[in-house]
């Protein structure tokens, strides 16, 4: 059953990347170059839309977070090196399957680079552990956390800040 | 759009508004969480998918590594959430009549010329580099980007605003003006 719904989940999504044409290269490249917001503006509405829906969730117990560690060594390192490897390729790991879908036979060999990615990864992990993943290890530390306040006060602040960036980028036609 | 002389975006359907379907896809996240308990993430799934082929070669070895030990070769949700992806993709890409075989992207092609060979190349290298930062942040910008900052993860924000970081400089070093 959570397998079907994993695919059902999957096929959702995708009908919404591919129709707001976020899984397009020249969309992802577009925002790394500051020409096209197209991917900004989509992600920025799921976070937000996610934000309040989760947290609301969240307040009734019906749902549980499910949050990543905050590691500086690992989020930091890792974020950049990945954001390098993501202006060569123009997908991300979420959408190169997608990109594959509308015929972007490009996005074949970047998932074959992601496979070999990943088995390098697995064979330096070992030596990564005592190292890089051990630098600046804060735990499961949120927002909240780290200002010492509820969670709904940060979502507020966070859906203002966020409307105000999506109407200055619509102001300047980007 | 910047109809730059360089670089003209492909013709088509017409494309759903962003803010519409992005937050069609915040609520299907809500959806996920609420009925399966799952939030998006996609880069686990290449670790799986890897450990799969590996074992292929030499099960054995597999079964000793401390990090398929951690991410097991296995079938979970986010393996088929990622192959629904691309299946969605495919019959959104056939419906709307956006579906062709192409092989080299318009901004690429506006840099480097129509190279399918070089094109493939780099998409590789990046593929790689770019799934080796992944595991190293601990997610990609689906389990970082949208659900950790929606969860107000401090991780998902360090990692998300990294990515841009990184994908900035290395974007404007290899595509250039010509890209713009």
């Amino acid at each position: 059953m959570e397998l079907l719904f994993g695919l059902m989940t999957g096929i959702g999504f995708g009908i919404l990347l591919q129709r707001a044409e976020v899984i397009r290269f020249d969309r992802q490249i577009g925002a790394l170059l500051l020409v096209d917001m197209t991917i900004v503006k989509f992600m920025l509405t799921t976070i937000l839309v996610g934000m309040v829906g989760v947290y609301a969730l969240v307040d009734l117990e019906l749902a549980k977070l499910s949050l990543k560690p905050l590691v500086l060594g690992g989020n930091v390192l890792g974020g950049l090196i990945f954001g390098a490897g993501w202006a060569l390729l123009g997908y991300c790991p979420g959408t190169a399957g997608a990109a594959l879908g509308e015929g972007r036979v490009d996005a074949l060999t970047g998932m074959a680079g992601m496979l070999v990615g990943a088995a390098a990864y697995a064979e330096a992990y070992p030596s990564l552990l005592g190292g890089v993943l051990a630098w600046g290890d804060y735990g499961k530390l949120t927002l909240p956390d780290l200002f010492g306040v509820g969670h709904w006060p940060v979502i507020a602040v966070l859906v203002a800040g966020g409307a105000l960036l999506l109407r200055f980028l619509e102001r300047r036609g980007l | 759009m910047n109809a730059s002389p360089q670089f003209r975006p492909s013709p088509g359907a017409r494309a759903w508004n962003p803010y519409v379907a992005g937050a069609l896809a915040g609520l299907l996240l809500v959806l996920s969480v609420y009925v399966s308990g799952k939030y998006f993430g996609a880069s686990t799934t290449y670790v799986r998918a890897a450990g799969f082929i590996e074992s292929a070669a030499d099960a054995g070895r597999v079964a000793q590594m401390a990090y398929f030990a951690k991410e097991a070769p296995k079938i979970d949700w986010q393996w088929m959430f990622v192959v629904g992806i691309a299946l969605g993709s495919l019959a959104a890409a056939l419906a709307s009549g956006t579906f062709r075989l192409r092989t080299v992207p318009e901004r690429f092609a506006a840099r480097f010329g129509h190279r399918p060979g070089l094109r493939a190349l780099l998409a590789f290298a990046g593929g790689a580099v770019a799934m080796f930062g992944a595991r190293l942040a601990d997610g990609c910008p689906s389990g970082h980007g949208l659900s950790g900052t929606l969860q107000l993860a401090a991780s998902g924000y360090v990692a998300l605003v990294c990515f841009f970081v990184g994908g900035l400089v290395v974007a404007r070093l290899v595509y250039g003006r010509a890209g713009r």
